[in-house]
């Protein structure tokens, strides 16, 4: 089990290709700073999660940004606990 | 000496930033502490692997200098994406090394192998 | 930094030792700092000296202990490729030592 943190919004849409392509079953991905942005609900050409990837958005920079998302939104300590839970994290910026 | 696996996911081109250097840098530091290391070139990353460069026009070390050096750090299994390829009109007979092309599929599963994996 | 007059050159070295324009490097600078070190460079020692000056024009960096008893391995043999053989070389750290003696920078992965 991965967690896969994202912090490139859609003006860098190959953090996301590339962020998707290692995603597999079991793995979380985190959004935070303007990764967030792919979880807004009315994006198109937007996240295609593989299934049984849980999808996370810091609750800071949601709220930041004015989203409402259809992500599960995780405070710090939440982003702590998923790093501790996971056996290994990878950044994508 | 016991250690964990290392994984260098590389995906910055060669001179436009210190990352590719950077990430270089930390695989042959993983190797000299004896820790077994795997690279893998993806997005803007496969371009470090473009044979025949020569950045002193810009005043930076050939980044292809070190890369050739990497067997003799034991770093034996250098991977590359091959969608990253496809989307720059590449093929693997134009790097400067032998590399192993990898299927988007298999990326997550070369993560799953390695026991850390730093994205530089 | 320390001004060094080696062979009627005036020779810049950094506070480690170093030489800080490696183009200056000649043999007579080599045995100059080896006398420093109390070591008289033999022909054992010359083969690595030049051994790591071909390492530095190829690869563009001065190698660590690992990768260095690798490269002499592959050129010099068995026998001599081995840290213990250059441990009685380049006493304490051969790789940082015959890097300086060789004129090249420090290596930077050294342990």
């Amino acid at each position: 089990m991965t967690l896969h943190t994202l912090n490139q919004g859609p003006a860098n849409r190959s953090g996301l290709e590339s962020c998707q392509r290692a995603l597999q079953a079991g793995d979380t991905l985190l959004l935070i700073e303007d990764g967030v942005y792919w979880s807004l609900p009315g994006l198109p050409c937007g996240l295609e999660l593989p299934p049984q990837v849980q999808l996370c958005a810091l609750e800071a920079d949601l709220q930041a940004r004015g989203i409402a998302s259809l992500a599960q939104p995780v405070d710090d300590a939440g982003f702590v606990d998923l790093c501790l839970c996971h056996e290994r994290i990878v950044s994508w910026f | 000496m016991s250690g964990k696996s290392f994984l260098i996911i590389s995906r910055s081109a060669p001179y436009g930033s210190s990352a590719a250097r950077d990430a270089l840098d930390v695989a042959l530091t993983c190797a000299v502490f004896e820790q077994p290391v795997t690279l893998l070139f993806m997005d803007d990353g496969v371009l470090q692997l473009l044979a025949g460069q020569d950045p002193q026009p810009i005043g930076q070390k050939n980044l292809n200098a070190v890369q050739q050096s990497l067997p003799l750090y034991d770093i034996e299994r250098l991977c590359v994406c091959r969608a990253s390829l496809d989307a720059r009109g590449l093929e693997t007979q134009q790097l400067l090394l032998p590399v192993e092309a990898v299927a988007a599929e298999a990326i997550a599963q070369l993560i799953a192998e390695h026991d850390v994996v730093l994205s530089i | 930094m320390a001004l060094e007059d080696i062979a009627g050159q005036a020779i810049e070295l950094d506070a480690e030792g170093y030489l800080t324009d490696l183009a200056q490097w000649q043999p007579a600078v080599a045995e100059y700092l080896a006398r420093g070190d109390g070591l008289e460079l033999t022909d054992a020692h010359w083969e690595i000296i030049y051994l790591l000056r071909a390492f530095y024009a190829q690869y563009q960096h001065s190698p660590a202990m690992r990768p260095l008893v690798k490269a002499v391995k592959l050129q010099l043999g068995e026998e001599k490729g081995r840290s213990i053989y250059l441990m009685s070389l380049f006493p304490q750290s051969p790789a940082k030592v015959a890097a300086r003696l060789a004129g090249l920078p420090k290596p930077d992965n050294c342990l």
